[in-house]
């Protein structure tokens, strides 16, 4: 089936019943999507399906064609960061950084749809994310300044 | 590839000098590894490796050990190639635990370097026939010749001791400023930075059926139908032993479910009912590490119990490895925090000899101690040698990182203090009760594998680790002046599985003290404060106390309705980093809920070498100590863990970060380095405990504070 992620519709082989984690993961070698728990409880393997943060892991291909899938890798490169990335680099948000690709699908849908975000709107919109290493502070920091790079603040 | 093949590819040579041997010890990991090539190479194309036998772990010691080498040698960091704990390359500096990276390679390589730099100096002095400075990879003369560092190495094989004392740039280009973390950009891009993000060619998956309880026995399983399964290459069984590989993850993780419905397993019931009455009724060997010679006590005795129940690590990537195993033996890639103690228990359980073992390093998920990181490795072990030449990647599923992880042991102390007419405390006794606090490799026995295999391997007898780090005991002698009998009371057997959680004892040490310290302060009438100041010598300590009392104003606390002011201080180990803690505690009394609201922290680890990350180290170290001490506690049945997700294990969300978290360094350049990954933990427990005690009036003695224990405390 074909699979439209980052703009690049992929001719995927997998049974349609494969959560999307998995493809993304295995097929397209894609990294950023992480397998935390692989029951919708941690939010390591969130990405974006038109616009929506979904649980990849959960979410089997079967529901995905014609739909426009955003992972990470979507946001921008290393040495091309989007505002998202270039503001948890500038706010040094991450220890191990496992949870945070996540995380910041999370940030980027809760923005492209109030880009005006409270610190109250982005915990709220963090809650069902686990952090160990306890960056919270940074992320909440990192995911407002995100907000203000994308309304064109510098 | 092996060191020395690497150390001949590319022309390269190593800088090396001889100094007369002295008796002195060397600095850091130098004093275990001498040679000054063990550490840095330059070649003669002029790149420059850095070799620590530390690992990555999300706490920035990359950046850090970087950041020294760019200093001393005086190049820039990108410069320099890093190259972490690996078998076949790096000194072995055991585990990367115990907050002792930057004391132990830090040290060494801020030496290595500084000895290395004055050696190519002193070659380019010669051959120019007048004075040098290193200057961005070059010596270099007043009138400007010069010479690159891969020039001065050329034509020459050196290698030698290092010396006990260097010559160190004292000025500060690199050094104590906030460089960005340089694992940060591929960790937030998508870039491969972990071992769960290793392909490798042909590579394989495979997932292991853990047994439902621990010790539960393989009876009998009908593989027909799993081996029919799309996908399915392999199943592996070696007596309890069994897992499936397939070549793709999701058939992988199918072939698990399949498999693991068509097991029969003997279980026997054997999980203690209640923990603390097992606990307290098993053996022990009791050790005074503190005050043999102690007055007993006399007087009015203030006494308190506390207890700790067990806690996960709970990465919040499940353990993962590859293994490759063909005929010049058996590579794998892990998270482990020890690859050359990993090395010795994969080589035992696969029957071969050690140097037909290589394990690299590759980040995890944070780890925080000892967890399913080196079990995972030998289970990649075992499924590669029955798929010869394919590299085989197993990750464990969210259910075997919560119920067969080592846990952070449950712990028991006991704290007594008499008060003088001046309100100190003139006498105190504490024991403390615990089983050990390390169950790492080592030997093949302490993999899961090795104990569920046909011929089983018995795991390394328990054994307290000793002072003055200690284990259980760890922080069990108070750093105040007083005089303290401490006692502790080693548990040899272990109801459950359980191994090194940050911090080890210090967790539950410091929570104790720090909340009997308060305990006491109210008996004296004193201010918290006040009352550690008074019974301090160590300026240092003083130091960050004063600090956080000010910037957090703890003077000026003005007491609200449900909100508590709580204060701890400890110096980690009592020989690392000093680390004290302020906090504004809301507790709402109808649901038992618990918020820290406001967090001041000060945080004193020697000479800085980038402060941001001692920031980050201390403001997660708070959060997750937060974590631990509101909602963590493992669970379980008669026979199993029924902790097996984070619905059955809850930690710390969104909603309980607290509104602010400042920290604050002080830096003490040319102090030494002062392990701080693990200084918080402590602290934060005895300062939460304090803060509610403040808001409510009760004090809670019993980990953890979730919403349960609170309303019924508030509520007796």
């Amino acid at each position: 089936m074909k699979l439209d992620v980052n703009g690049q519709v992929h001719e995927v082989e997998a049974d349609a019943t494969t959560p999307l984690l998995y493809v993304l993961r295995d097929d397209l070698k894609l990294n950023a999507a992480k397998f935390g728990c692989g029951l919708g409880q941690c939010g390591a393997c969130v990405v974006m399906v038109d616009g929506e943060a979904i649980y990849s892991c959960i979410t089997p291909i079967s529901v995905l064609e014609n739909r426009k899938i955003k992972t990470l890798e979507g946001l921008g490169t290393a040495g091309k960061p989007g505002p998202m990335q270039r503001a948890f680099i500038d706010a040094q948000a991450a220890q191990c950084g496992y949870c945070i690709p996540g995380m910041m699908m999370r940030a980027q849908a809760l923005l492209e749809k109030n880009p005006g975000a409270t610190e109250a709107d982005i915990r709220g919109a963090l809650q069902p994310h686990l952090c160990r290493c306890g960056t919270h502070s940074r992320i909440l920091h990192a995911v407002a300044r995100a907000g203000e790079l994308m309304r064109g603040k510098s | 590839m092996n060191r020395r093949q690497f150390l001949q590819t590319g022309g390269a040579l190593i800088v090396s000098f001889s100094i007369p041997a002295r008796a002195q010890k060397l600095p850091g990991a130098l004093a275990h590894t001498p040679q000054l090539d063990s550490w840095i190479r330059i070649g003669a194309d002029g790149s420059i490796t850095v070799f620590t036998g530390k690992a990555e772990l999300g706490q920035g010691v990359k950046t850090a050990i970087l950041q020294i080498a760019s200093e001393q040698l005086a190049v820039d960091m990108q410069a320099i190639k890093l190259v972490t704990a690996d078998t076949a390359l790096t000194p072995n500096e055991g585990y990367t635990a115990g907050s002792n990276s930057m004391k132990d390679s830090g040290t060494a390589i801020l030496n290595a370097a500084a000895q290395a730099r004055e050696i190519l100096l002193a070659e380019a002095s010669r051959r120019l026939g007048a004075p040098v400075t290193a200057q961005n990879g070059a010596a270099v003369t007043a009138d400007g010749r010069r010479i690159a560092y891969a020039q001065l190495v050329e034509g020459k094989t050196l290698s030698a001791r290092a010396a006990p004392e260097s010559k160190l740039i004292t000025a500060r280009r690199v050094m104590g400023k906030s460089i960005p973390r340089v694992d940060i950009p591929a960790k937030v891009t998508g870039g491969v930075a972990y071992v769960h993000d290793l392909r490798l060619p042909g590579m394989v998956h495979a997932r292991v059926v853990r047994p439902p309880s621990p010790g539960a026995q393989l009876k009998s399983v009908n593989t027909d139908a799993v081996a029919r399964m799309a996908g399915v290459q392999k199943i592996v069984r070696d007596g309890h032993f069994l897992a499936v590989v397939a070549g793709r993850e999701w058939e992988a993780v199918q072939a698990l479910r399949a498999l693991r419905a068509a097991c029969t397993w003997s279980e026997q019931a054997r999980l203690p009912k209640e923990i603390y009455a097992t606990l307290a009724s098993l053996p022990t060997q009791d050790t005074v590490i503190a005050g043999k010679d102690a007055a007993q006590l006399s007087g009015r005795v203030v006494q308190a119990a506390y207890r700790r129940p067990y806690q996960l690590h709970g990465a919040i990537g499940p353990a993962c490895a590859v293994a490759r195993y063909d005929n010049d033996g058996l590579t794998i890639w892990s998270h482990a925090q020890g690859m050359f103690p990993l090395r010795g228990a994969v080589s035992e359980l696969m029957g071969l000899p050690a140097e037909k073992v290589h394990c690299i390093h590759m980040e995890g998920a944070g780890c925080y101690g000892h967890n399913g990181a080196d079990d995972v490795a030998g289970d990649a072990a075992l499924i590669a040698r029955a798929m010869p030449g394919k590299p085989v990647r197993v990750q464990w599923m969210r259910e075997d990182e919560h119920a067969w992880e080592p846990y952070g042991p449950a712990m028991l102390t006991e704290a007594r203090a008499t008060l003088d007419g001046s309100g100190n405390v003139s006498g105190w006794q504490y024991e403390v009760s615990s089983n050990t606090h390390s169950t790492r490799p080592g030997k093949a026995g302490d993999l899961i594998a090795g104990r569920y295999v046909e011929k089983p391997f018995p795991p390394s007898p328990p054994r307290p680790l000793p002072q003055p780090e200690g284990g259980g005991d760890r922080n069990a002698i108070p750093l105040y002046r007083f005089p303290s009998r401490v006692t502790h009371r080693f548990i040899p057997e272990m109801p459950l599985r359980v191994s090194a959680l940050r911090g080890l004892g210090a967790y539950m040490n410091i929570f104790s003290i720090e909340s009997f310290m308060d305990e006491l302060a109210l008996a004296a009438k004193a201010d918290p404060v006040e009352f550690r100041l008074r019974q301090l010598d160590d300026p240092r300590a003083k130091d960050v106390i004063k600090l956080v009392a000010e910037k957090f104003g703890w003077g000026s606390y003005k007491k609200q309705n449900g909100n508590g002011r709580g204060f701890a201080f400890a110096r980690y180990k009592n020989l690392a980093a000093y680390c004290a803690i302020a906090m504004d505690v809301a507790v709402e009394r109808d649901t038992g809920d618990v918020r820290v609201q406001r967090v001041v922290a000060a945080i004193d680890s020697g000479e800085a070498i980038n402060p941001d990350g001692i920031k980050n180290q201390i403001e997660g170290g708070i959060i997750q100590s937060i974590s631990w001490t509101t909602f963590e506690s493992a669970m379980w049945n008669d026979t199993r863990m029924t902790s097996r997700d984070w619905s059955s294990y809850p930690i710390l969300r969104f909603s309980h970060v607290p509104e602010s978290v400042d920290v604050h360094v002080i830096d003490r350049p040319g102090e030494h380095f002062l392990g701080t990954g693990e200084a918080s933990q402590g602290p934060t427990a005895g300062a939460l405990a304090n803060a509610i005690a403040h808001a409510t009036g009760v004090r809670i003695r019993d980990l953890p504070f979730n919403r349960k224990r609170v309303k019924e405390m508030l509520a007796a």
